[in-house]
């Protein structure tokens, strides 16, 4: 009898620790002002993808997460090199990144889809995400990936932290900011491309960043934003799985992304101190 | 290590951006166990000659070395205090979170600050008369308390050689004073201080070994006698009459 919701369970769960993963690393992007940068990364994965796919003919998703990855990583550094040497302002740069990477991406998919090569469907899974048909190895896999990440994050926390607040201190400390800023986009290009399954391209910057943006507006200080972000992002990965588990077409990740968006909603009007409900109060109070 | 030997010892230091100079062959010997300032107008170079003593920035041509060794080997023996304005004020931490920083380099990478590092947290915090506020968020701090907070991080960090830029600017009379108190009390017990500072009126009060800057050196050496007319007048390509330097034996 329950035997045969162990696969569902262990995809519910997968997805659930892969939003748990997404969020923590979100905390970091929101707090270092590049909110951005994952949004750029994951558009920049698509046509790693794609050019995976052309290449190798291979329908296996971890050959072509790879090569999204190495393409995820190429955008990234482009975007950290072109911000050094031009006058371009980071958030214009990330704009530009973004869709010259996503627009290469649909051109190869456009590409593909004429040639009525066997397997393409697969890549229509990375443009909207689809957890709900993950095979029990593929979570397996995912969920190992997700669960070094997040240890590597919580070894590092301290590190982190004062990258993220004060680099030149760091700096003046004797810390190798240029590796330990590398390992961390390192690590959220991972974060990026493990979460594409869940998601796609289009939302990963959602799954990234509105657990983070919302755990932002109820404290003050980084790992109760942290464990507030991860919870938000395992209840909303779960949820959204198991709410599109009961259809088939409902997708997966359009669900958790909607999911976290009313997280956030919630948490912009009604927090205390930051909330605008709070503040309107407050002014209110002031004018009385 | 012989006690002769400078705290800073700058080498025809030049450091360009572009092709604009910032700094241009500096050499100067920093005495040990000296309150000294740096000053010199805006764009002088000051913060960049910071950035280059901390290794925050290679210089094009010459080098530094502190208490006789290259930098690197002797990393830990300074402390650093940033320009207020260089970090994110609504970062979620709190004043206590960014003191403890301060002794991250001694804890080590996969540990934890321990019970003795949390005592001399609280200790530094209290030293700068901020305890009461140690578990409030930076963001509500006012200019003068942010300073104070970054004064007692690097008070954690316990270190040799102290380096602060522009600590005063935007700083409420009481932490201004709290502050050079700190910093006397710091030079008494052997230390050695060097301070990014603007404010000219302040110079005689509050330093005893002074470097006067202006993409070239001006001048370095004891107060009375790189404070004078002609050297401020070459630094600031103007005649000054608002400040009553040395013009001799005071």
């Amino acid at each position: 009898m329950i035997e045969q919701y162990i696969p569902v369970l262990l995809t519910i769960g997968g997805t659930g620790l892969l939003g748990l993963t997404a969020s923590l690393l979100g905390v970091f992007a929101i707090v270092r002002e590049q909110s951005l940068l994952g949004d750029a990364i994951s558009h920049a994965a698509l046509p790693g993808i794609a050019l995976t796919f052309m290449l190798t003919q291979s329908a296996d998703p971890f050959v072509l997460l790879i090569g999204g990855a190495i393409v995820g990583v190429i955008g990234a550094i482009f975007a950290r090199v072109v911000v050094r040497y031009t006058p371009l302002r980071h958030d214009a740069l990330l704009g530009i990144v973004l869709s010259v990477f996503f627009g290469f991406g649909l051109v190869l998919l456009t590409v593909i889809q004429k040639q009525a090569v066997a397997d393409q469907a697969i890549l229509g899974k990375f443009l909207f995400g689809n957890a709900a048909t993950l095979l029990t190895y593929d979570v397996a896999v995912l969920s190992g990936i997700a669960i070094c990440i997040c240890s590597i994050v919580l070894l590092l926390w301290k590190e982190c932290k004062m990258l993220a607040f004060d680099p030149q201190f760091a700096h003046s400390c004797g810390y190798r900011v240029l590796t330990l800023d590398a390992l961390v986009t390192v690590l959220t290009v991972c974060t990026i491309v493990i979460g594409l399954y869940l998601v796609g391209v289009l939302l990963m910057s959602s799954l990234l960043i509105a657990p983070a943006a919302a755990a932002r507006q109820w404290t003050s200080r980084l790992e109760t934003m942290a464990i507030i972000a991860a919870g938000i992002g395992l209840v909303a990965s779960i949820l959204g799985t198991t709410i599109s588990s009961f259809g088939p077409q409902v997708p997966t990740g359009p669900v958790i992304v909607i999911v976290m968006s009313i997280c956030v909603g919630v948490s912009l009007l009604f927090a205390p101190h930051r909330g605008i409900v709070w503040s309107m109060k407050r002014t209110r109070k002031t004018t009385q | 290590m012989k006690q002769t030997t400078p705290a800073i010892a700058l080498r025809h230091v030049t450091v360009t951006y572009g092709d604009v100079p910032a700094l241009w062959n500096i050499t100067a010997d920093i005495p040990r166990h000296v309150l000294g300032g740096i000053v010199g107008p805006n764009g002088a170079g000051k913060t960049t000659l910071v950035k280059v003593i901390l290794g925050l920035l290679s210089p094009i041509s010459g080098g530094v070395t502190l208490f006789g060794d290259a930098r690197g080997k002797q990393r830990h023996t300074v402390a650093y205090v940033p320009q207020r304005r260089s970090v994110d004020w609504d970062f979620p931490v709190t004043v206590f979170d960014v003191v403890i920083m301060g002794c991250y380099h001694r804890v080590g990478w996969f540990s934890w600050p321990n019970h003795d590092e949390y005592e001399r947290a609280y200790q530094a915090l209290d030293q700068v008369d901020m305890q009461s506020h140690a578990h409030r968020p930076i963001s509500e701090l006012s200019g003068g308390q942010q300073q104070r907070v970054f004064l007692a991080r690097a008070l954690l960090q316990d270190a040799d050689l102290y380096v602060l830029d522009e600590p005063f600017v935007g700083v409420d009379k009481k932490s201004e004073a709290t502050i050079i108190h700190i910093l006397k009390q710091l030079r008494a017990s052997g230390k050695t201080l060097l301070v990014v500072h603007h404010d000219l009126h302040t110079v005689q009060s509050y330093f005893d070994w002074l470097m006067m800057l202006n993409v070239d050196l001006v001048a370095a050496g004891p107060l009375e006698q790189v404070f004078t007319k002609e050297n401020l007048a070459t630094a600031y390509e103007t005649t000054m009459d608002i400040i009553t330097p040395y013009t001799g034996v005071s």
